[in-house]
C-alpha cells in the first residue's frame, strides 16, 4: 500500500472520536474496584473496633498516606499517557506520602510511644499486609493497565510502575481499615514493601501491554 | 490538527499530507545514523502515521503539536530499529533539525502494511482496500458491499487498529 493511499484511509476514519484517556481509566478502575472490594469483605473486613479507632489520629493518618499515594499516582499516570510527556517536574507528587510518613514517624517519637520501636515496626499483621495489599491491588492494576492502554506512553515500563503505585494506594486504603497496626513505622515498612512489589509487577506488565 | 479533531476531514488529510515528508526525512536520517539501510523508511513512516491516527486523542489541543508528533515518530523509529536487533541510538535532533522545506514531495509504497493487510478478516480487508486502493468514499464502499455506512466505518476503524496491533507485535 503506498503512503498516499494510507493517508486517504486515515482521513476517511477521522469521524471516529475516541474518549479521553482519563475517562477510560476512571471507567476501568470503577469496573475493577468491586473485585478488590469483594476480596476485602470476603477475607478481611473492617476491624471490629473501627468506631473507636477513628479517634486515633494514627489510624486516620493511614488513609491520608494511602490516598496521597493513589491520587497523585492517578494524575502522574495520566500525564505519562501522552507520548511527549516526561517525568521531570512530576516526580515530586509521588513524594507526598513519603513526606507525610516522615512527619508522622517524627510525631510518634515525640509523643512518647506506648510500645518499644521494634514491636510497633513488626506489628501483628505484617504477613497479612504483605499478602492482602497485593491481592487487592491486582484487579485494580489490571483495570489501570487496561485504561492506560488507551493512551500512548513513551515509557511503558515507567507508566506500568505508576499504575502499580495507584492500584497499591487504593488497595492499601481498603486494607488500612482492616489492619489494627496503626504505627507509622509499621505503615512505612510493610505498606511500602507491598507497594513496591505491586509497582514492580506493574512495570513488568506495563513494558509488555502499554506499548502502542 | 485542531480543525481535524473538530471533524474537518479535509483539514486532517491536509495535515497528514504535510507532515509525511517531514516524517520521511526524519526516518531516513534516523536509519542512516543507526547504520540501517534506508529501504525500511517507508514502513516506519506508515507505522508512525497509523500511531498518530489511532492516538490523536492523546494530543492536548492546548499543547504544541510538534513535540507530540515527534515523540510518536521517535518511539516508532526506536521500535523499528530494535526489531532489527540493532543498537539503538536515536538523536532527538534527527527530528528537531528537519525542516519541512527540505523534504521532497513524493509517495512511496511499503511492504509491511500491505503484507499485514492480507491477514485481516475478509470484511475489514475489503473495506480498507476499497477506500485505500480504489479511492472509494465511505458511501460508495457501503453500496459496493451492501453494508450500512456505519458498518463500513466500524470495519475501517477495526481494520486500522488491527493492522497497527499486528505491526507492533510482529
Amino acid at each position: 500500500m503506498d503512503t498516499d493511499q494510507l493517508l486517504r484511509t486515515l482521513a476517511a476514519d477521522n469521524a471516529r472520536h475516541a474518549p479521553r484517556v482519563g475517562a477510560v481509566l476512571m471507567l476501568s478502575l470503577l469496573v475493577a474496584a468491586p473485585l478488590s472490594i469483594l476480596v476485602f469483605v470476603t477475607f478481611l473486613g473492617m476491624r471490629p473496633d473501627v468506631m473507636t479507632a477513628i479517634h486515633n489520629p494514627f489510624f486516620d493518618l493511614k488513609f491520608a498516606v494511602t490516598l496521597s499515594l493513589a491520587i497523585p499516582a492517578i494524575v502522574v499516570s495520566l500525564h505519562l499517557s501522552r507520548p511527549e510527556a516526561l517525568m521531570r517536574g512530576w516526580g515530586w507528587l509521588l513524594l507526598i506520602p513519603v513526606g507525610l510518613l516522615a512527619v508522622a514517624i517524627g510525631g510518634e517519637m515525640m509523643m512518647g510511644p506506648s510500645m518499644p520501636m521494634m514491636t510497633r515496626l513488626v506489628g501483628k499483621n505484617s504477613r497479612a499486609c504483605l499478602s492482602s495489599i497485593p491481592a487487592m491491588s491486582l484487579p485494580l492494576l489490571a483495570g489501570a493497565l487496561f485504561g492506560l492502554r488507551h493512551g500512548a506512553p513513551s515509557h511503558p515500563a515507567l507508566a506500568g510502575a505508576i499504575a502499580g503505585l495507584l492500584s497499591a494506594g487504593l488497595a492499601a486504603t481498603l486494607y488500612a481499615s482492616h489492619c489494627t497496626d496503626d504505627s507509622p513505622l509499621f505503615v512505612a515498612t510493610w505498606y511500602t514493601l507491598a507497594t513496591a512489589l505491586v509497582s514492580a509487577i506493574g512495570a513488568l506488565a506495563g513494558a509488555r501491554v502499554l506499548r502502542y | 490538527m485542531r480543525s481535524a479533531m473538530a471533524g474537518d476531514d479535509a483539514a486532517y488529510h491536509r495535515l497528514l499530507k504535510a507532515v509525511t515528508p517531514v516524517l520521511r526525512a526524519a526516518a531516513r536520517r534516523g536509519l542512516a545514523r543507526a547504520g540501517a539501510p534506508a529501504d525500511q523508511s517507508e514502513d516506519i513512516v506508515q507505522d508512525i502515521l497509523l500511531a498518530v491516527h489511532l492516538k490523536r486523542h492523546t494530543w492536548d489541543s492546548e499543547a504544541p503539536f510538534a513535540p507530540w508528533l515527534f515523540a510518536i515518530a521517535r518511539n516508532k523509529l526506536i521500535d523499528a530499529l530494535r526489531r532489527r536487533g540493532r543498537r539503538v541510538f536515536v538523536n532527538i535532533d534527527d527530528f528537531a533539525e528537519v525542516l519541512p522545506g527540505e523534504a521532497r514531495e513524493e509517495t512511496a509504497s511499503a511492504n509491511e502494511v500491505a503484507a499485514q493487510l492480507g491477514t485481516l478478516p475478509q470484511r475489514q480487508r475489503d473495506v480498507l482496500q476499497s477506500i485505500a486502493v480504489d479511492a472509494a468514499s465511505i458511501r460508495d464502499t457501503a453500496a459496493k458491499f451492501s453494508m450500512s455506512e456505519g458498518a463500513v466505518r466500524v470495519a475501517l476503524h477495526r481494520g486500522l487498529a488491527a493492522l497497527t496491533a499486528k505491526l507492533r507485535d510482529k
